[in-house]
C-alpha cells in the first residue's frame, strides 16, 4: 500500500492540471457555450507574463496581480467583446473555430511580442516547489504538491458555489441557452457573458501560473498539451459535473503515475501507454459515454429572431462572381503555368509546388467541413499516413511513387472510415475532441513507430519516374502536382454538383430531417469521411515526395488545426478556396523568411486571427470580400441596385441581389433576394 | 391485408411511459386523423413507427415487411415519409433542392446500406424528369414564387408545406404529417386539406395525420385514433370519437 501511495502521490499535482484545466473548460463550457479549446494557451500566456514581470523585478503578487487579474481578465473581456459576443447563437462549428484561431494564434502573438527565448525554471507564486512541507506517512509532500492540490480544490469548491448558489450562476447558464430569452426576463446579457468569459480567462490564469512550477522551463507546447488530459478529465464528468471532472483529472493523474511505475520499465507498453493514456481514456469516454456525444444541438429557440447568414454554398453566388471566377481563374491558371515553366526562380517554383500540394490536402477541408459540415481535427494525420505509405511501400517494396500515392491514398480511406464508425453518433463538439484525440495519440504513438513515420530521422520519398521522365526535375514535378490537384479538384467538384453533395448538404442541413428523406447518414458519414482522408492521403504522399524526406513533425496535429482554419478562413463551401488556402500558406511562410527569425511566428497569427472572422462570415472571410467586391464593381458598371444591399445580413436595404439582372445568375440572385428581404 | 401494422408499441422515457402498448392499422389509401392533447405520445409514435426511436417493444409491419430493425431511412424507401412538428429542414438548401433530395433519395440510391456502391451517382446532375416532377410538387403546394428560396428565409408556414413537399417527392405510400397546419392560417390550412384530398386521391397515399384544429382532421381523415397519455382511448369516425366521454373528459373536458 505505502508502495502504491509513493507512485500515486506524485500523481496528485499533474492530476490537479489536469483537474484545474478541466474545471476551467467545464465552467466556460457551461456558461458560454464554447469549447474552449485555447483555454491552455490562455494559461500560458499568464504564466509567461507572470515570468517576464518576475524577471523585471516585481515582486511575486505584484507580478500576480499584473499577469492574471489584470492581464487574464483583460484578455478575456477583450475575446469576448470582440468574438465570443457573435458566437454565442451560432452553430457549434463556428465555436470551434473560433477557440482554434485563438489556440492558433496566442502562441505566435507571444512569441512577437516577448521573443522566443529559453526560460529556465518558472518562478511558483507560492510556497517553495521542492522544499518538503509535510508527510503522508512516509511519502514526503512538498510544496508544488501541497499548492496545486489546494488551489485546485479550492478554485472547485468556489466555482461549484457561484455556479449553483448565486442568481450571478444561474444567469449564466441561462444566458448561455438562449441570450434573448434571459433579456426578456431581464437578464442583462451581454454583462453576464463578459463576466463568464473575464471568470474563465481569470481561471485560466491562474492555472498558468500555478503549473508553470511543474517544468523545468515554460513551453506554450506543455501548457497546449495539457489539453487532452483536461478534455479526458472534463468527459468523465460529461463537461458537466464538476465533482466528476475533479476526480477524474485526478484519478487521471495518479494513473498515469501507477502504470508508469509499476510496468517494466522502457517496455513498449510502458512507453506507448504512459503518454497515451488521456488520449485513449478521451477517446472511451467519447464514444461509451451517450451525455456529451449530442451536446449544444439545441438550438436557442429564439434563434429565428437572427437574421439568415449568409448563404454558404457557392452555388448560391451571384452568376456575374461565378463567371467572373470561372474566366478569372482560367486566365491566372493559363498565365501561372507559363510564368512557373519559364521564368520563376527554383526557390519560389519550390513554393509554388508546395502551395499546389497543400492546395490538394486543403481540398479534403474542403469536402468535409464545406460539403458535410463535420470537422475534423486529424486531417494532418491522414495526409502523414499517405506520405509514410508511399515512403515505406517505396524502401521495402520498391514499389513506385505513382502506387505509393494510391496505396497511401487507399489507406488513408480506411483510417478515415475507421474513425468514423465509432464517432457515427457524435455532434460536431464531440467529433472534434474524438478526432483531435486520435490526431495527438498518432502524434504520440504511431508516427515513431520504425515501419510508419521512424521518429525524427523519418521515411525518404522518392521523386517519381515514369519513363523517360523524371519528376527529379522540379518542372515536372510541378506538372505533376498540378496534374494530381486537377484530378481531386474534379473528383470534389463532380460530387458536390451530383446527388453525393446534395445528401451530403441535407444531411449537414437537418441528419433527422435527411434519415427521414431516405438519405442513409450513416453510410454517407463514413463515405465522406474516407473520400476527405483519402484526399489528404493522396496530397499527403505527394508532399512526401515533394520534400524527398518526412518525418512525424511535418504532420504534427497542430498542422490539423491550422489547415481547419485557413480553409474556412478563406471559404470552405468552394475549391477555389482550398486553392487560394495552400497558395497563401506556401507563399507567406516563404515570404516571412525575408524578415528577421521571430516573424515566422506571424504566419500562426495571421491565419488563427483570420478564423475569428469565421463567427461573422461563414462562408469564409475571402469569399465575403469576393462577394462584396463583385457587387460594388457591378454597381460601379450601373449593372445592379444599390450595392449595399444583402452583403452584411441585417443591414437592410431592399434593393438586393446585386448580379440578379444579370441572365444566368437569375435563379441565384433570386436566392440572395430571399434573403436580404429575410434579413429585414 | 393492412398496409401499416403497429403491434403493441411500448417507449418508456425514464419513468414516464410515452406510449403504452399501442396498436394501430391503416388499410391502403385509408387517411386516419391521430389526436390526443399535448404529451399524448403522438409525435413519439411517428418516430417509432420510422425508426428514429427504438420502441422499447412491440413491432410494426409494413406491406408485410417488419420494420423493427431497419434503419430510419430503410423505412423511408419502403414508402414511409413524415413532417416534423419542429421542423427539420435542410438549412442552407432551396426548396427545389429539398425536392430533388427527397426524390433522389427514393429512386436512385441502392437499396443496400453501403449507398457507395453504385459509385457513378454522385456525379449525375438532375435528370430532366425529376425537375418537372419537383416543379410538379411545387406548384401543388403553390410554393412557386420562392422555389429558390434557400428555406432560412421562408415563412413558418411555407416552412411546413416544404416539409410536406419534401415528404411527397419521395412519393411515399404511407405519409405521416405531424401538425402540418400549425403556422398556417385560415385559408392556407383549407388550401393544406384541399391538397391532402388530391394526393390521396391521384397517389392512394395512406394518410396519418396528427393535427390539434379538428375541422381540419375532419376535413381529411376517415377515422379517428385518440391518445391520451400514451394510451389509446377511442377509435372510429370523428362523431363516434366525439361522443365518447372519456374523449371528452380527457381531451375536450375544458371546452
Amino acid at each position: 500500500m505505502s508502495h502504491f501511495l509513493a507512485y500515486a502521490l506524485p500523481g496528485i499535482p499533474y492530476g490537479c492540471v489536469f483537474a484545474l484545466l478541466a474545471v476551467g473548460l467545464v465552467l466556460t463550457y457551461n456558461t458560454t457555450g464554447v469549447l474552449n479549446l485555447a483555454f491552455g494557451a490562455q494559461a500560458y500566456v499568464s504564466a509567461l507574463a507572470f515570468y517576464v514581470a518576475i524577471g523585471a523585478g516585481f515582486g511575486r503578487w505584484w507580478s500576480f496581480v499584473l499577469a492574471v487579474l489584470l492581464l487574464s481578465a483583460a484578455l478575456g473581456l477583450v475575446l469576448e467583446r470582440s468574438l465570443f459576443r457573435f458566437v454565442r447563437s451560432a452553430p457549434v462549428v463556428v465555436g470551434i473555430v473560433s477557440a482554434l484561431g485563438l489556440l492558433i494564434a496566442i502562441p505566435g502573438i507571444t512569441v512577437l511580442v516577448f521573443g522566443s527565448g529559453e526560460r529556465l525554471k518558472p518562478p511558483a507564486l507560492l510556497l517553495d516547489p521542492v522544499r518538503v512541507y509535510a508527510h503522508l506517512g512516509s511519502v514526503p509532500l512538498n510544496g508544488i504538491e501541497i499548492s496545486t492540490t489546494a488551489v485546485t480544490v479550492l478554485t472547485a469548491l468556489g466555482l461549484a458555489a457561484l455556479y449553483r448558489l448565486t442568481p450571478l450562476g444561474l444567469q449564466m447558464r441561462a444566458v448561455v441557452e438562449s441570450p434573448r430569452l434571459a433579456e426578456l426576463e431581464g437578464v442583462n446579457s451581454a454583462r453576464v457573458s463578459s463576466v463568464s468569459w473575464v471568470l474563465s480567462s481569470l481561471l485560466a490564469g491562474l492555472a498558468g501560473v500555478m503549473l508553470a512550477p511543474l517544468y523545468a522551463q515554460l513551453s506554450v507546447l506543455d501548457f497546449t498539451g495539457l489539453l487532452v488530459g483536461a478534455l479526458a478529465a472534463a468527459a468523465a464528468g460529461g463537461f458537466t459535473s464538476l465533482p466528476l471532472t475533479l476526480a477524474g483529472g485526478i484519478a487521471l493523474g495518479i494513473a498515469q503515475q501507477v502504470i508508469g511505475a509499476y510496468l517494466p520499465s522502457g517496455s513498449v507498453l510502458a512507453n506507448g501507454l504512459e503518454p497515451s493514456l488521456p488520449f485513449l481514456v478521451l477517446i472511451v469516454l467519447l464514444v461509451a459515454l451517450p451525455g456529451f456525444r449530442r451536446k449544444r444541438e439545441l438550438s436557442d429557440p429564439m434563434a429565428s429572431c437572427d437574421p439568415p447568414a449568409a448563404p454558404l454554398a457557392a452555388s448560391l453566388r451571384t452568376g456575374s462572381l461565378n463567371r467572373a471566377v470561372r474566366i478569372g481563374g482560367l486566365l491566372l491558371a493559363v498565365a501561372f503555368l507559363a510564368s512557373a515553366l519559364t521564368w520563376v526562380s527554383g526557390v519560389w517554383l519550390f513554393v509554388v509546388t508546395e502551395g499546389i500540394v497543400l492546395s490538394v490536402i486543403f481540398l479534403s477541408v474542403t469536402v468535409l467541413t464545406g460539403m458535410s459540415g463535420q470537422i475534423s481535427l486529424c486531417q494532418a494525420t491522414f495526409a502523414g499516413v499517405g506520405a509514410f505509405a508511399a515512403g515505406q511501400l517505396g524502401d521495402h517494396l520498391g514499389l513506385s511513387v505513382f502506387a505509393g500515392i494510391a496505396v497511401g491514398a487507399v489507406l488513408a480511406a480506411a483510417l478515415g472510415a475507421l474513425i468514423a464508425v465509432p464517432t457515427l453518433r457524435m455532434g460536431a463538439m464531440a467529433l472534434a475532441v474524438a478526432t483531435l484525440a486520435f490526431a495527438l495519440l498518432a502524434d504520440n504513438i504511431l508516427f515513431p513507430l520504425g515501419w510508419v513515420g521512424n521518429g525524427a530521422a523519418g521515411v525518404t520519398v522518392a521523386r517519381p519516374q515514369l519513363g523517360p521522365i523524371s519528376f527529379q526535375n522540379p518542372k515536372a514535378f510541378f506538372v505533376l502536382a498540378l496534374v494530381v490537384l486537377v484530378v481531386c479538384a474534379a473528383a470534389v467538384h463532380f460530387t458536390r454538383r451530383g446527388t453525393a453533395g446534395r445528401f451530403l448538404a441535407a444531411m449537414d442541413g437537418s441528419s433527422t430531417g435527411a434519415a427521414a428523406t431516405g438519405v442513409n447518414v450513416s453510410g454517407m458519414r463514413v463515405a465522406v469521411f474516407a473520400f476527405s482522408a483519402a484526399i489528404a492521403g493522396a496530397g499527403g504522399a505527394l508532399y512526401g515526395s515533394l520534400l524527398t524526406n518526412v518525418s512525424s513533425n511535418d504532420f504534427v496535429y497542430e498542422l490539423s488545426l491550422v489547415f481547419v482554419v485557413i480553409v474556412v478562413t478563406t471559404g470552405a463551401r468552394t475549391i477555389e478556396g482550398a486553392i487560394q488556402a495552400g497558395m497563401a500558406y506556401a507563399v507567406i511562410q516563404q515570404l516571412l523568411t525575408y524578415l528577421p527569425s521571430r516573424f515566422a511566428a506571424l504566419l500562426p497569427v495571421v491565419f488563427g486571427l483570420g478564423a475569428l472572422t469565421y463567427a461573422r462570415h461563414p462562408e469564409g472571410a475571402v469569399e465575403f470580400q469576393k462577394r462584396l467586391w463583385t457587387r460594388r464593381l457591378l454597381g460601379l458598371l450601373g449593372r445592379a441596385g444599390p450595392d449595399n444591399a444583402a452583403t452584411e445580413p441585417g443591414a437592410g436595404g431592399a434593393g438586393a441581389g446585386a448580379g440578379a439582372g444579370a441572365g444566368a445568375g437569375a435563379g441565384a440572385g433570386g436566392a440572395e433576394d430571399a434573403r436580404a428581404l429575410g434579413a429585414l | 391485408m393492412a398496409l401499416l401494422e403497429a403491434h403493441e408499441i411500448s417507449k418508456r422515457f425514464g419513468r414516464i411511459t410515452a406510449l403504452d402498448t399501442i396498436s394501430i392499422d391503416a388499410d391502403s389509401g385509408e387517411a386516419i386523423g391521430l389526436i390526443g392533447p399535448n404529451g399524448a405520445g403522438k409525435t413519439t409514435l411517428f418516430n417509432c413507427l420510422l425508426g428514429i426511436l427504438r420502441p422499447d417493444s412491440g413491432s410494426v409491419v409494413f406491406d408485410g415487411v417488419r420494420l423493427d430493425h431497419l434503419p430510419t431511412h430503410r423505412r423511408s424507401r419502403l414508402g414511409l415519409a413524415r413532417t416534423f412538428q419542429r421542423m427539420e429542414l435542410f438549412t442552407g438548401m432551396t426548396v427545389r433542392e429539398h425536392l430533388f433530395v427527397a426524390g433522389e433519395a427514393a429512386t436512385r440510391s441502392a437499396r443496400h446500406w453501403w449507398d457507395v456502391r453504385g459509385w457513378p451517382w454522385w456525379w449525375q446532375s438532375v435528370s430532366p424528369d425529376e425537375r418537372s416532377q419537383a416543379d410538379e410538387t411545387i406548384s401543388l403546394l403553390g410554393l412557386d414564387d420562392v422555389a429558390d428560396t434557400v428555406v432560412e428565409a421562408l415563412t413558418l408556414g411555407q416552412g411546413r408545406l416544404v416539409e410536406l413537399g419534401r415528404a411527397l417527392a419521395s412519393r411515399p405510400r404511407l405519409l405521416m404529417l405531424d401538425e402540418p397546419s400549425s403556422g398556417l392560417d385560415a385559408n392556407e390550412t383549407a388550401a393544406l386539406a384541399g391538397v391532402l384530398r388530391r394526393v390521396r386521391e391521384e397517389h392512394g397515399t395512406t394518410i396519418v395525420l396528427v393535427e390539434h384544429d379538428l375541422h381540419m382532421v375532419s376535413q381529411v381523415v376517415d377515422r379517428v385514433i385518440v391518445l391520451v397519455l400514451g394510451r389509446l382511448v377511442a377509435e372510429g369516425t370523428m362523431e363516434e370519437v366525439m361522443a365518447s366521454p372519456m374523449v371528452r373528459d380527457a381531451y375536450l373536458g375544458a371546452s
